[in-house]
């Protein structure tokens, strides 16, 4: 079964070598003539301030929120996905079982909803 | 079914599929991308591309490609360089990867997985690393706003998009996708009128189709790269060919999520489900034919939408994945469930 993954993995490869191979043709092909100026940050024509502290400046916090409602949800969307390909076999069972799983996934989306995280004022 | 490249020699076998999915890899972007310049111009009344390649600038793709690989690589002065560096790869190879599990027609495959669709979706979305690799390495803050608004447009899209496709797994039974094209080809309607799953699936087929938009941060979802607020998002300081893999990657991610699209909603290379294509290698050509018909439609809409529908604002686009898509997705799954027991 894990030979089924092997042509995968030749492309993977192969993959990464025209990738490798691309930039390394292109930066013999390429001039380079570095100046402070062209390495600046591009914002604009605007002269980048505080440079250094771009990755520690701050951003809202909804989008933390956002990332982890995703991190609950998509566990629950890989569920899904094993129990549809058994559904047939597992019949009106296999349904209600799902139906108190969906239902008690409304309810916590429901929870979300009212304290509003999910709203972007 | 096998696969036609199945040959007796192990490793001549590998050779070929290699050789071919590297091949389509590199000529259907190109194509799309050119129906991108020409079909967006005559939509805005422009012509386009004219003078490269003599026709209707055909060649101006090709022309672009060499033009890039002749620029020069500037990495900026603050920007963290090995991380900078390898973005354009991160985002680029997944979607050469995905591209191996999707079938183009009958036989036609490099493998057909157990788990195919899985397989599909969980490594289409590695390459959002890319762009937040990028967004993070650049040390430019409209970069970083691009990446962070990447990273929350393409979560709260991935769950229609894997949702979307679990109602056509319901329907058809198998995660393999070259099983879900043979669930669709017996598929009737009512135990009568065959048609492609678009037809039982259609709120499923729009989930999909729209989140597939949004994955690939397509207008009118193009938030991270709004030029008009963060000029280019986590590409505005990368330049020649590293600036080309990214666009390649935008094309190729096109071509991959149109290509499920026809898999799972469309009927594959069945021209219309019930309806056999001709055996031997006629067959296989025509099956191929048809799949990339398909495919090449449904980037067409893709590009359409680009030129019909502004751009969402952040909560709008947040509100109608999660206030929205999100549970339409999970009632469309208890629907067809229902229907799948009961009937």
């Amino acid at each position: 079964m894990l030979a089924d993954y092997l042509p995968l993995f030749v492309l993977f490869v192969l993959a990464l070598a025209f990738v490798g191979l691309s930039l390394l043709v292109a930066s013999r092909l390429g001039p380079s003539a570095p100046n402070p100026t062209k390495n600046a940050a591009y914002e604009s024509g605007i002269i980048p301030e505080r440079v250094n502290d771009v990755r520690a400046s701050r951003f809202t916090v909804k989008f933390y929120l956002v990332a982890m409602l995703f991190i609950i949800f998509d566990v629950e969307a890989v569920f899904f996905h094993p129990w549809a390909v058994s559904l047939r076999s597992l019949g009106w069972y296999g349904l209600v079982v799902m139906a108190i799983f969906v239902a008690l996934l409304f309810e916590s989306y429901y929870y979300i909803l009212r304290r509003g995280g999910l709203d972007w004022d | 079914m096998e696969s036609v490249l199945a040959l007796d020699n192990v490793w001549l076998a590998l050779l070929l599929k290699v050789v071919l999915l590297l091949g389509f890899f590199l000529t259907a972007p190109l194509v799309v991308g050119y129906i991108e310049h020409k079909g967006l111009a005559h939509m805005q009344s422009r012509l386009g591309p004219m003078e490269a390649g003599r026709f209707h600038g055909i060649g101006q793709l090709p022309a672009d490609g060499v033009k890039f690989l002749q620029k020069e690589d500037i990495i900026p002065a603050a920007a963290d360089r090995w991380v900078f560096s390898l973005a354009p790869g991160v985002a680029l190879v997944p979607a050469l990867v995905v591209l191996a599990v999707v079938p183009l027609g009958p036989g036609l495959w490099a493998e057909d997985l157990d788990a195919g669709i899985f397989f599909a979706l969980a490594v289409s979305s590695v390459g959002v690393l890319g762009v937040l690799m990028a967004a993070w390495a650049s040390a430019n803050k409209y970069s970083l706003m691009g990446g962070i608004r990447a990273a929350a447009q393409l979560i709260a899209y991935e769950l229609p998009l894997v949702l979307g496709a679990a109602g056509v797994v319901l329907q058809a039974q198998t995660l393999s996708l070259v099983g879900i094209v043979e669930a669709q080809h017996s598929f009737t309607l009512l135990g009568a009128v065959p048609v492609p799953y678009a037809v039982p699936q259609a709120v499923g087929l729009a989930l999909f189709f729209v989140a597939a938009l949004a994955e690939l941060s397509r207008p009118p979802f193009d938030m991270p790269i709004a030029d008009s607020e963060i000029i280019f998002g986590h590409m505005t300081e990368y330049t020649g060919l590293r600036y080309a893999f990214f666009m390649l990657a935008e094309y190729a991610g096109m071509v991959v999520l149109s290509a499920l699209a026809t898999v799972l909603f469309l009927g594959g290379w069945y021209v219309w489900p019930g309806v056999p294509l001709p055996a031997g290698p006629l067959g296989v050509l025509l099956g191929f034919g048809v799949s990339f018909g398909k495919i090449v439609t449904l980037t067409f809409v893709m590009i359409w939408f680009r030129a019909t529908f502004p751009r969402l604002r952040e909560d709008q686009l947040q509100r109608m994945s999660w206030l929205f898509l999100i549970p339409l997705a999970l009632l469309n799954i208890v629907g067809v469930a229902v229907a799948k027991v009961y009937g």
